[in-house]
């Protein structure tokens, strides 16, 4: 079990949360040939406040698919950040976007509060790519703890990205990635 | 070299069956089975196959049977309120003895239910959901993997047997993604259901082999002519009133599965040689299973593992030999029970049934399965 890493992404519709979960799989198993499932929360309670998608990898298999402590969490609105910080492994990493989360409630993970809606925003023009700015600050964290070369999320953002977009993705993901090396 | 993909179970389910030499889909888009028809209306016309969408979920089985007799591999899929609508066609496919892959992505019932949560409520629907009797051949994949493998399966014993084969998925399993290693497809084991050798003068479409007591196929439009009736008919595919030929065609449609049993059933176990009790799973709740077993193996607990891959016909030989050993069935079922039935049937009282029970749109947590294997402990 020990072997085994739970990323959840969370936030409201339209933030991309199930795409980045998906890219981080898809990083994982294509790229760098480790295990992963991905999974996400369907019907009424993905409408609304609160979505989330789930990744876990492992260099070993995977038996329940799903994230019950996750020891990554990536939360970009108020609502989820309410509901979902609290399940936290003890010891995990919670990065929350400061424009949409303004109160963070009490856990024993470490949290960082970073302007990743701003930066889409204000330094790639289009608020649309908030979940590959995600990506980026995602990237940077699996690298410190050695699950993963950012190469490899990047890789598989460029494979799933629609033609002409690529730069402005690859963009984001970059100052994502910046914005996180700044903290750790 | 064998490809990796990152797939959801549905996609993956669809190019196993395209593998498989599936090259006519009739369906019926219902959540949560649509990636597979979606994939279908894609990847079929890209090797020459057929796919429609029909007007409703009958119509999608009818054509799905037709596309059969026109000599393609054929599937459709559903959930379970289509699969309540297909179960007259589907009694017909097996009356008239053609091949046919139906996938069920099961979903919360009864009616309409819960179109997007995980449930297992349709497992005895699957056995004894079209009336008559009859040999049923189900697979319950557990892993987006084994999505690929079973519908490859499925089609194979589908055209071996000559009879419906089902896939019952879920709805966890069906919307997840999860690796997949593809394999090269010279490397698959294919079959194709047997023509006939004779001329088309002498051809009786349901007269079987004397080596297997099979009876080969011919297509629409190969030149065989043959009648087709869901009425019991004899070996020119005639109604029939005859006793002797009434027991020799119902005796010959069990015997698909009674005959060769052994060659069709298949599971999985882990930890079972010195287990005091067993986790009997299936589909997605197998997978919390297996982790709550290897849970309470590092807490040193005797508790071993059993996954049923056919859930018909059903591996009760295996589970009653391992039950003389094993005191403690533990059965969880996304469903008031089921497959805990046959567990009982297959295990003669020798050990002790516990069920668990989850019917509230969710798949189990591992916490709660480990729960129960320290509380029987």
């Amino acid at each position: 079990m020990s072997d085994r890493y739970e990323i959840r992404f969370a936030g409201s519709g339209g933030q991309g949360v199930i795409l980045a979960a998906v890219v981080i799989g898809e990083a994982a198993a294509i790229f760098e040939g480790l295990n992963a499932v991905q999974s996400q929360a369907y019907g009424p309670e993905a409408r609304g406040g609160k979505s989330k998608s789930e990744v876990v990898i492992s260099r070993g298999e995977i038996d329940y698919p799903k994230a019950t402590s996750p020891d990554l969490q990536i939360i970009l609105n108020q609502t989820s950040c309410d509901e979902f910080l609290p399940e936290t492994v003890q010891g995990g990493i919670v990065i929350v976007d400061d424009t949409y989360v303004s109160t963070v409630p009490e856990s024993e993970a470490e949290v960082f509060m970073l302007p990743i809606v701003k930066t889409a925003r204000e330094k790639i023009g289009r608020e649309l790519v908030t979940n590959m700015v995600a990506l980026g600050v995602t990237a940077r964290v699996l690298e410190i703890l050695d699950l993963m070369k950012p190469d490899s999320v990047k890789k598989a953002i460029l494979a799933r990205v629609p033609k002409g977009t690529e730069e402005m993705n690859e963009k984001a993901f970059h100052e994502g990635y910046e914005l996180m090396k700044e903290k750790k | 070299m064998p490809r990796i993909e990152f797939w959801q179970g549905n996609v993956s389910l669809a190019y196993g069956a395209i593998a498989a030499g599936c090259r006519f889909f009739g369906g019926y888009p219902i959540t949560p089975s649509s990636e597979i028809a979606e994939v279908m209306s894609e990847e079929l016309p890209r090797v020459n196959g057929r796919f429609i969408q029909m007007e409703d979920e009958i119509a999608g089985i009818a054509a799905t049977i037709g596309g059969s007799v026109a000599g393609y591999k054929a599937m459709t899929a559903t959930s379970g309120p289509g699969f309540s609508l297909k179960q007259e066609n589907l009694g017909l496919a097996y009356m008239a003895e053609i091949p046919i892959v139906v996938v069920d992505v099961m979903r919360g019932g009864p009616s309409t239910g819960l179109p997007t949560s995980i449930a297992q409520q349709d497992v005895m629907q699957a056995r004894w959901g079209t009336h008559g009797d009859h040999a049923t051949i189900a697979y319950a994949p557990s892993s987006v993997q084994e999505c690929y493998e079973v519908a490859i399966k499925a089609f194979n014993m589908a055209e071996r047997f000559r009879q419906p084969v089902l896939i019952m998925s879920d709805e966890v399993l069906g919307h997840m993604r999860e690796k997949v290693v593809v394999p090269e497809a010279g490397d698959l084991t294919l079959i194709d259901r047997k023509k006939p050798a004779c001329s088309p003068d002498d051809f009786m479409a349901y007269k079987p082999d004397p080596e297997d007591n099979l009876p080969p196929m011919a297509s629409f439009g190969d030149g065989y002519r043959w009648h087709i009736t869901g009425l019991t008919h004899n070996e020119w595919g005639f109604p029939t009133n005859c006793a002797t030929e009434i027991a020799f065609k119902s005796a010959r449609l069990m015997d698909k599965v009674n005959v060769y049993r052994d060659e069709i059933v298949e599971y999985e176990t882990e930890s079972v040689e010195d287990a005091e009790m067993i986790v009997v799973a299936y589909g997605s709740v197998a997978r919390t299973a297996l982790s709550a077993v290897r849970q309470a193996r590092a807490r040193n607990i005797k508790v071993g593992y059993f996954r049923p891959v056919t859930l018909w016909p059903f591996p009760d030989r295996e589970i009653e030999k391992l039950s003389e050993k094993a005191g403690k069935l533990i059965v969880p079922e996304l469903n008031f029970g089921q497959m805990i039935h046959e567990v009982e049937r297959a295990v003669h009282g020798k050990a002790g049934i516990i069920q668990m029970s989850l019917v509230n749109g969710e798949l189990f947590q591992p916490s709660e399965i480990l729960g129960k294997i320290e509380e029987v402990a």
